[in-house]
């Protein structure tokens, strides 16, 4: 029945999954001090989706982020991503995965010998089709999506948090990536700022039409998600569904 | 040209370096430092060898024979002199001419202190040494206690110099013998002596009566024209008994520089003196590269997390090395260039910055901050992107 209901689903508006985790367990330590961090977590997320999840600390929130995007081999289970399976996976094919989604990290994390405009190169220069001119002419477009477009060669130390958070995005998004995984990108922000660098974030993944799923404790911001879910304890517990999300399972 | 600057590569080494512009003065300043410190432990190595085998650049000679029991020009011993006769025998040798010398005390005419010094005695008809002041005073040589004097020797000799320029006789004694100064040369006070003076053959053995004419200190060797040097050696070498080696002019330079390289302490003294400098120079560097490497760590796992690969941090660590190496050797060498010249005029050592001691240099430096680099690079491990999440 609920496969039928998928097959309905995805003739309907074609729900493409980017992320597919099955019964992954993940543990930390060896032998003796071995402890299990994730256990039988499943979630599906689809091209478009806004995802959020939150929990409180140390619930494996970030360890299940660090899985998802090939920076910790997969243990136990299957993880695939972008019909990938990372479970196995040679470094690399892990590399290859990492290039394929955008990050954005709880702080920054730019280099900061380098100006915005050379960040967000660096972004690109990972994907050797694309010429220096486009690089170029990419990275200035991005930055002004942002709205930095007269800032593009200042150094990050001389940029806000907020205008430093907005040159991270600019360099998550300008390769087009088909997923954005974003760790508490609001956490050094203030209310405002918060807000707009989110509200950005979701504006331009859906023009690019790639999937977010964020890491969250910031209740203001959970409004911009499709749907929200919940670890704790290394189990995704609950489900919220915000927004009328088309793909309710999972 | 700035939009090309933009649309390049980004040169992240470059820009990380040129970000932190007191460390990279630092880092310069101690690349130079020690680029200059190799320059003069070099430099000096090659100015005392140099200094001591200035005489030897000088003979008149293609080949050299000498006894296989020699230790340095002041010490050849001797062999008997038909070797020389036998030598001749050979189609490409033109002439086989005897050089005796020997270590004499001599009374400094000027002070009447005793000094050592070397004397050399060949037949006045041929000259031994290519030295135009020798050349144009040899026919005084064919009197009885004469001999020409180095100017360039240790000591008090002022007023002699300007005695016999002025044409006057200076008279002196060796080993108890009156013997008369008439004419000046230029080569240099050595290791072994303080100075060189110049007889003929007949006077050598009026001083060194207990010496015999028919053994000879070092058999001088001149080849016809379009005569192969080392192929006469060879034939030299198995055609002679075992008592007399065959050296080229360059391998008896050689002989005696090897002689002080491994008798003495200069060598050690000197390549101590280069190590230190490199060890410093790699010391400095890792320093620098280690202290680079920590502050980018963050910036490091961002990037592997982005996917670029662990090569590529590795390269831009090498690079940040190649580019220190050649902007601390630039100062470097400019530096040593200037002590070089300082250096020259204040002691007359044959200090000079030649392209292969350049180049020796640059490729120590490039070897030192490879090195530093590589150690650095060990931090590069602890840039592990899973933790910056």
């Amino acid at each position: 029945m609920q496969t039928l209901n998928i097959q309905t689903q995805s003739l309907l508006d074609s729900p493409i999954p980017v992320i597919v985790v099955r019964d992954l367990n993940h543990y930390f330590g060896q032998g003796q001090l071995r402890k299990q961090v994730l256990f039988d977590i499943n979630l599906t997320i689809y091209a478009g989706e806004v995802v959020l999840m939150t929990g409180p600390s140390g619930s494996g929130k970030t360890t299940l982020l660090t899985l998802i995007c090939g920076l910790r081999s997969p243990q136990e289970g299957s993880l695939k991503l972008l019909d990938q399976e990372l479970l196995g996976a040679k470094q690399d094919q892990l590399i290859q995965a990492r290039r394929q989604i955008g990050y954005i990290f709880q702080s920054h994390n730019l280099l900061k010998s380098l100006t915005a405009l050379q960040n967000v190169q660096m972004s690109l220069q990972l994907h050797p089709h694309i010429s220096g001119q486009e690089r170029y002419e990419k990275a200035t477009q991005m930055l002004k999506a942002v709205g930095l477009g007269d800032r593009i060669h200042y150094y990050p130390t001389d940029l806000s948090g907020g205008q430093k958070q907005r040159v991270a995005i600019a360099r998550a998004l300008v390769s087009h990536p088909r997923v954005v995984l974003a760790d508490e990108p609001t956490a050094a922000l203030d209310g405002k700022s918060g807000r707009d660098v989110v509200n950005l974030m979701k504006k331009l993944a859906k023009e690019q039409g790639c999937t977010i799923l964020m890491v969250t404790h910031d209740n203001r911001i959970l409004d911009i998600a499709d749907r929200i879910v919940e670890m704790e304890d290394g189990t995704l517990t609950s489900r919220k569904f915000v927004n009328n999300t088309q793909n309710p399972s999972i | 040209m700035q939009k090309l600057f933009l649309t390049r590569n980004i040169p992240l080494a470059w820009l990380q370096l040129k970000r932190e512009k007191s460390r990279l003065l630092v880092a310069m300043a101690g690349i130079a430092f020690a680029d200059m410190l190799m320059f003069i432990q070099l430099g000096f190595q090659t100015a005392l060898y140099e200094s001591n085998t200035r005489l030897h650049r000088t003979l008149n000679a293609d080949l050299v024979l000498i006894s296989p029991q020699g230790r340095n020009i002041v010490n050849l011993t001797t062999f008997p002199r038909r070797r020389l006769y036998q030598a001749l025998s050979f189609e490409g040798v033109a002439s086989a001419e005897p050089l005796y010398t020997d270590f004499v005390d001599w009374k400094n005419p000027q002070t009447q202190r005793k000094t050592s010094m070397l004397l050399i005695g060949f037949d006045p008809e041929y000259s031994a040494v290519n030295l135009l002041e020798v050349e144009r005073n040899l026919h005084k040589l064919k009197y009885p206690d004469v001999l020409l004097f180095d100017r360039g020797s240790l000591g008090n000799y002022q007023e002699t110099i300007r005695l016999i320029e002025q044409g006057k006789m200076v008279s002196t004694e060796i080993r108890d013998r009156k013997v008369n100064i008439v004419g000046l040369f230029l080569s240099g006070a050595s290791f072994a002596a303080d100075g060189t003076v110049i007889t003929s053959d007949l006077n050598f053995h009026r001083i060194f009566t207990n010496r015999s004419p028919s053994e000879v200190s070092a058999g001088l060797i001149k080849l016809k024209p379009g005569t192969n040097r080392q192929k006469m050696a060879e034939a030299l070498r198995r055609y002679l008994p075992e008592d007399v080696r065959v050296l080229t002019q360059a391998e008896f330079v050689q002989f005696e520089e090897n002689y002080w390289a491994t008798s003495t302490s200069i060598g050690f003294i000197f390549t101590l003196g280069t190590i230190i400098g490199f060890v410093v120079g790699v010391v400095i560097v890792y320093q620098i590269l280690s202290s680079d490497v920590s502050d980018h760590i963050a910036e490091y796992a961002t990037l592997k997390a982005m996917g670029y690969r662990n090569s590529y941090l590795l390269i831009v660590v090498f690079q940040e090395a190649l580019i220190l190496a050649i902007l601390g050797f630039l100062p470097g060498s400019a530096i040593a260039f200037g002590l070089y010249a300082l250096t020259r005029n204040a002691t007359s050592l044959p200090l000079y910055m030649t392209m292969s001691r350049a180049i020796t240099v640059f490729i120590l430096t490039l070897m030192m901050c490879i090195i530093s680099g590589g150690i650095a690079t060990k931090k590069l491990r602890s840039a592990d992107p899973a933790d910056i999440f």
